[in-house]
């Protein structure tokens, strides 16, 4: 999983490293907005700092001339909804007057478990469209993470890119300090989109994103520290943060606990193939104790859409007792359980776990499949009612 | 028979004095693995699990001709103990520990392709030759011997179609878990080629699931070289785009590559049914073997 960094705190890496970005400010309230606007000096652009794409699209980014525009712009973003998301935090950013817009990229391809660079003309739109539409338009270099990104190879992907040779050696330069950065941070991706071009052949980053190999946060403390600020979610999701679980949200009413992201995503898929929908992921590991499977149930419980629960576990490292337990632990403190649990065990020590499990509080299934449709007779029942 | 595991492979436990080392290093013996050594740096002269440990790799391949590698050392530590092992001259790595950073692992991808090491993994539960040996955390209990190959890139959705599988009365030859992870050892088509080349394999089943384009990959090579019959599993039908499900490698990216429909269309194609669920997937084996 990667970290994904606000626009700020990449621009703020991306500059320190010598790659040049824009004067700008961060601002939470209107009147920092309007304060950083009058240092800048206008026009400036205002900017949602929330990890969605199409920001400006969605309305997120705006263009001011003056203080009243200003004052408006930064009065309609702060506190909007953008897609999900609630913005408590603008960057407040010089206008850049540019003649050209490109695209300068690092990822890691992994079809050839290589990082590759790419370079494109066309900058400024989604790259991912550009890619599929005109891929010929995207000049890509594979790089040898043993060696690293020799210097021929940023002038290379310059060159085929078709980069203008007034601007090629600042282009090809901005490339390497990406990879370097990219190698040196444990990037996932790093990608400069749009790469302006002012009248004078100068080249700025007009926007920053840098993603962290979640993996690798061990050894990147600096990294790590920004990851607090930069954490997002719904409440639901930052409470799977906490409790430490792979935890994604949907839109559906069938909640899905199991163990094991390929298991997990087949009970999902088994919903919809019965008529259902499901409401999560959630995986609760290898080797999950009694405490853990209490909070996955707790966890499940806390969405509003769940009507009913699938709990499907089959036990390599994990236990079928400690799962009836965790179970146990989670319902009994109920008088009447929020929603019904069907549970199907097999695995490690499935008896034991069959003859702990109070078999009052829940549904018991013997097969994945005739697990999974209860779970979603019970969710329809709900919604009929 | 059997492919790249059994009785006679000879097992040094990377990472044997730690918790889930030493855990997994008894239950491989006692399900009948032949693990002859330990290595961890600083325990050498120490005994585990009640083989000897010694520093290094390269001394246990010496001292026991340890001649395969399971790897449960920490994320932080697993890139290098992959390489180590890679350094050793053994036939086989089997890397069973999750969250080695991407980075680590592009590098180790680079040096597989200079050595004749093979590796199985990273994040993924091992293999197992059932009644011979297993290398990883396989629970060896739902295993039978048989006669078909399974390669799979998640541990329990690989244990419920064995389950599956075993209800009926069909055993495996061999189960490979290759791992959730974006950068892996041993892909499908490695596995599909084994398999193809054992006598004793008379049907193949594949459980992918969504990101990359293994998948694709593999029906491309079975359409031209795989005779044996295959059937197949995709996994995150359901998901959505851009949301990783667990395993660091399972994302369907904003450009719709790494799709579950793409890649049952492309099995299809090459002839392999997939199932809507796991036990479907039983019956289509069932049918190839009657």
């Amino acid at each position: 999983m990667a970290m994904k960094l606000h626009e700020y705190q990449a621009k703020q890496v991306f500059a320190d490293a010598g790659i040049p970005t824009p004067e700008s400010q961060l601002a939470s309230d209107v009147d920092g907005a309007v304060t950083a606007a009058e240092e800048i000096g206008y026009p400036v652009a205002i900017k949602a700092q929330v990890q969605v794409g199409g920001r400006g699209k969605a309305g997120g980014i705006k263009l001011v001339e003056d203080e009243d525009e200003a004052r408006d712009a930064a009065d309609e973003i702060l506190g909007m909804d953008l897609k999900g998301y609630h913005v408590d935090r603008v960057l407040v950013e010089e206008a850049v007057d540019f003649t050209n817009e490109l695209y300068v990229g690092i990822t890691m391809d992994r079809g050839e478990g290589k990082p590759v660079a790419m370079v494109s003309k066309k900058g400024g739109v989604n790259i991912e469209e550009v890619a599929e539409e005109d891929p010929d338009a995207i000049a890509r270099e594979h790089i040898d993470p043993a060696f690293g990104m020799h210097p021929y190879q940023a002038r290379k992907a310059v060159y085929d890119a078709g980069i203008d040779q007034s601007i090629a050696r600042d282009v090809s330069s901005v490339l390497t300090t990406l990879y370097q950065l990219w190698d040196d941070r444990d990037g996932s991706d790093a990608e400069i989109n749009p790469l302006m071009v002012t009248s004078d052949d100068e080249v700025i980053a007009a926007d920053a994103v840098m993603n962290i190999d979640e993996d690798a946060l061990f050894r990147q403390p600096e990294l790590a520290e920004m990851e607090e600020e930069a954490a997002g979610g719904d409440e639901l999701e930052q409470k799977a943060d906490e409790y430490d679980f792979d935890y994604v949200r949907l839109s559906g009413n069938v909640g899905i606990i199991g163990n094991g992201a390929g298991l997990v995503m087949t009970t999902l898929d088994l919903v919809d193939h019965y008529g259902g929908e499901p409401a999560n992921f959630l995986d609760v590991g290898g080797g999950a104790k009694a405490a853990r499977i209490a909070n996955a149930l707790d966890m499940v419980f806390s969405d509003d859409n769940v009507d009913s629960v699938v709990f499907n576990i089959f036990g390599g490292i994990t236990r079928g007792d400690e799962v009836a337990r965790g179970i146990n632990e989670a319902l009994e403190q109920f008088d009447e359980i929020p929603k019904p649990v069907v549970v199907r065990l097999a695995g490690t020590n499935w008896e034991e776990g069959m003859e702990i499990l109070n078999e009052d509080l829940v549904t018991v299934e013997q097969t994945l499949e005739s697990a999974v449709q209860r779970a979603v007779e019970y969710a329809g029942e709900v919604n009929e009612q | 028979m059997s492919v790249l595991v059994d009785d006679d492979t000879r097992v040094v436990v990377q990472g044997i004095t730690g918790g889930e080392g030493k855990f997994h290093a008894e239950q491989m013996m006692e399900y009948g693995t032949n693990v002859v050594a330990g290595a961890v740096p600083g325990k050498g002269g120490q005994e585990a699990a009640g083989v000897p440990v010694y520093d290094t790799v390269h001394e246990a391949v010496e001292e026991e001709n340890a001649d395969t590698s399971v790897i449960f050392v920490p994320p932080a530590f697993a890139g290098d103990a992959v390489f180590e092992s890679l350094d050793s001259d053994l036939d086989l790595a089997v890397a069973i520990t999750e969250g080695i950073p991407t980075q680590d692992m592009a590098r180790v991808n680079k040096r597989l392709s200079e050595t004749d090491t093979r590796l199985i993994g990273p994040n993924c539960p091992g293999l197992i030759t059932p009644g011979e040996a297993k290398l990883g955390i396989l629970p060896g209990n739902i295993f039978s011997e048989g006669n078909v190959g399974l390669v799979s890139r998640s541990g329990t959705l690989t244990y419920q179609v064995v389950d599956s599988l075993t209800n009926r009365g069909i055993g495996q030859t061999t189960a490979i878990g290759i791992g959730g992870d974006p950068i892996i050892g041993t892909d499908f088509v490695d596995a599909l080629e084994l398999f193809e080349d054992d006598p004793d394999t008379d049907a193949i089943v594949m459980c992918g699931e969504i990101g990359g384009e293994d998948e694709e990959e593999a029906a491309a090579f079975i359409d031209d070289y795989v005779d044996t019959p295959v059937a197949g599993f995709i996994a995150g039908r359901t998901a959505p785009p851009g949301k990783r499900m667990g395993h660091a490698g399972a994302i369907v990216s904003g450009s719709g590559t790494g799709t579950a429909e793409s890649k049952i269309n492309a099995l299809n194609d090459a002839g392999v049914p997939v199932g809507d669920t796991p036990a479907e997937v039983a019956d289509h084996i069932e049918e190839f073997l009657a």
